[in-house]
């Protein structure tokens, strides 16, 4: 056992492959053998993913799922923001500028719309609730924009510590919901050309569920999604805290 | 060489993300603005212009083509690493701000996407009004 250990610990990303190529393969094969390809291989693949983050979670009660068993700790590198960005950023290569180009003004008023949207969406749930306090109205909205702009948001503006957890779990409901749904909904929204996954990237905004969206639906498209989504966090902390705020505590 | 492909992709990824931290202090902003979006616009035009050619052709585009197709794995593992227990705790409040989130924005996807597709067809029309 030590033996294991030892060897797994010390080349913990190289297990890392070895365990998403073996989850992949396992995919592929349900999704052809129980689904006759219905359901893309790559989306039961993130579906297993989160529930094994789930089950890791349960067990460890750590913060990165799988990741915090020790065994599997290479996930988290794998898995990790800098590996995501990297690979994402390649995925551009081969990108034509022409499609950006059509897009580009569709794509950035879907920044902006996406994080209005969504901060409305979480606000209006967290009045419902019974909450009436503008700065955890306003928390609670920024997490529906994402699980990064809630916690930003929050400590900007001095939430307190159990309405910044709520609004990363909002935030975290959203960008798992974005992995799963995607592939599901593609269809009835005309998610199947470049402008629209610039639109759908923009609206979407969380970078992990745009990513792993996309990917199960159309590895095409994920580059044009990508690259609006990435904006999105950045406008979301820049309007949460200052024009989103004064205008929830103009009305609370 | 496999090499340079993989340096021009660090490189883009690397400027990009000053880029988008500077743009974050510019604005006073907790967080990166962008900085894998305008990483990504620049190894487009790399990729597109004839000075690069040598680090974005043949055997070094293998080393981007790489990295891109590893990219479903790396989201999986992406999904293996998310905090799924905490957003499973979050309760109702949570679970319905999320989910109401992700369904207004899913509805307004074929609303926006038209704006790219319509304008130009509404002024084709218009020119065709003039002649």
């Amino acid at each position: 056992m030590d033996i294991i250990e030892t060897v797994f610990v010390r080349n913990n990303l190289v297990v890392a492959f070895a365990v998403v190529g073996l989850i992949t393969w396992i995919s592929y094969f349900l999704a052809d053998k129980l689904t006759a390809g219905r359901i893309h291989g790559s989306a039961i693949a993130i579906a297993l993913g989160l529930l094994a983050a789930w089950w890791g979670g349960v067990v460890t009660g750590g913060r990165t799922g799988v990741a915090d068993i020790a065994l599997l700790g290479g996930i988290g590198l794998m898995g990790g923001g800098m590996m995501r960005d990297f690979a994402i950023v390649a995925t551009a290569f081969g990108v034509k500028l022409g499609e950006l180009k059509k897009a580009g003004l569709a794509g950035v008023i879907s920044i902006f719309a996406g994080v209005l949207v969504s901060f409305v969406v979480g606000a209006v749930v967290a009045v419902l609730f019974g909450y009436s306090d503008p700065v955890a109205i306003t928390t609670i909205g920024a997490g529906a924009v994402t699980y990064i702009v809630g916690p930003v948001t929050g400590e900007a503006i001095g939430a307190s510590s159990e309405v910044i957890t709520l609004s990363v779990a909002a935030g975290l409901i959203k960008s798992i919901l974005v992995m799963i749904g995607t592939p599901l909904v593609a269809k009835s929204i005309g998610l199947d050309n470049p402008q629209s996954a610039m639109v759908f990237g923009g609206l979407m905004g969380t970078t992990s569920g745009v990513a792993a969206g996309l990917a199960a639906t159309d590895p095409e498209l994920v580059p044009y999604g990508a690259m609006t989504a990435t904006f999105y966090t950045g406008v979301g902390c820049l309007l949460g805290p200052s024009i989103l705020f004064f205008i929830v505590s103009s009305i609370f | 060489m496999i090499v340079y492909g993989v340096a021009l992709l660090s490189v883009c990824l690397v400027v990009g993300m000053l880029a988008g931290e500077a743009l974050g202090v510019l604005l006073g902003v907790e967080a990166n603005v962008g900085g894998v979006g305008i990483a990504m616009l620049l190894l487009v035009f790399a990729s597109n212009a004839e000075k690069f050619k040598s680090l974005a052709c043949g055997v070094a585009g293998e080393g981007i083509r790489f990295w891109s197709a590893m990219y479903i794995p790396i989201v999986v593992a992406m999904a293996a690493r998310q905090n799924v227990a905490a957003a499973m705790e979050g309760g109702m409040l949570a679970l319905v701000a999320g989910v109401a989130a992700v369904i207004v924005s899913f509805a307004l996807v074929p609303v926006l996407s038209r704006i790219g597709n319509s304008a130009p067809a509404v002024s084709l029309s218009s020119q065709k009004d003039v002649q």
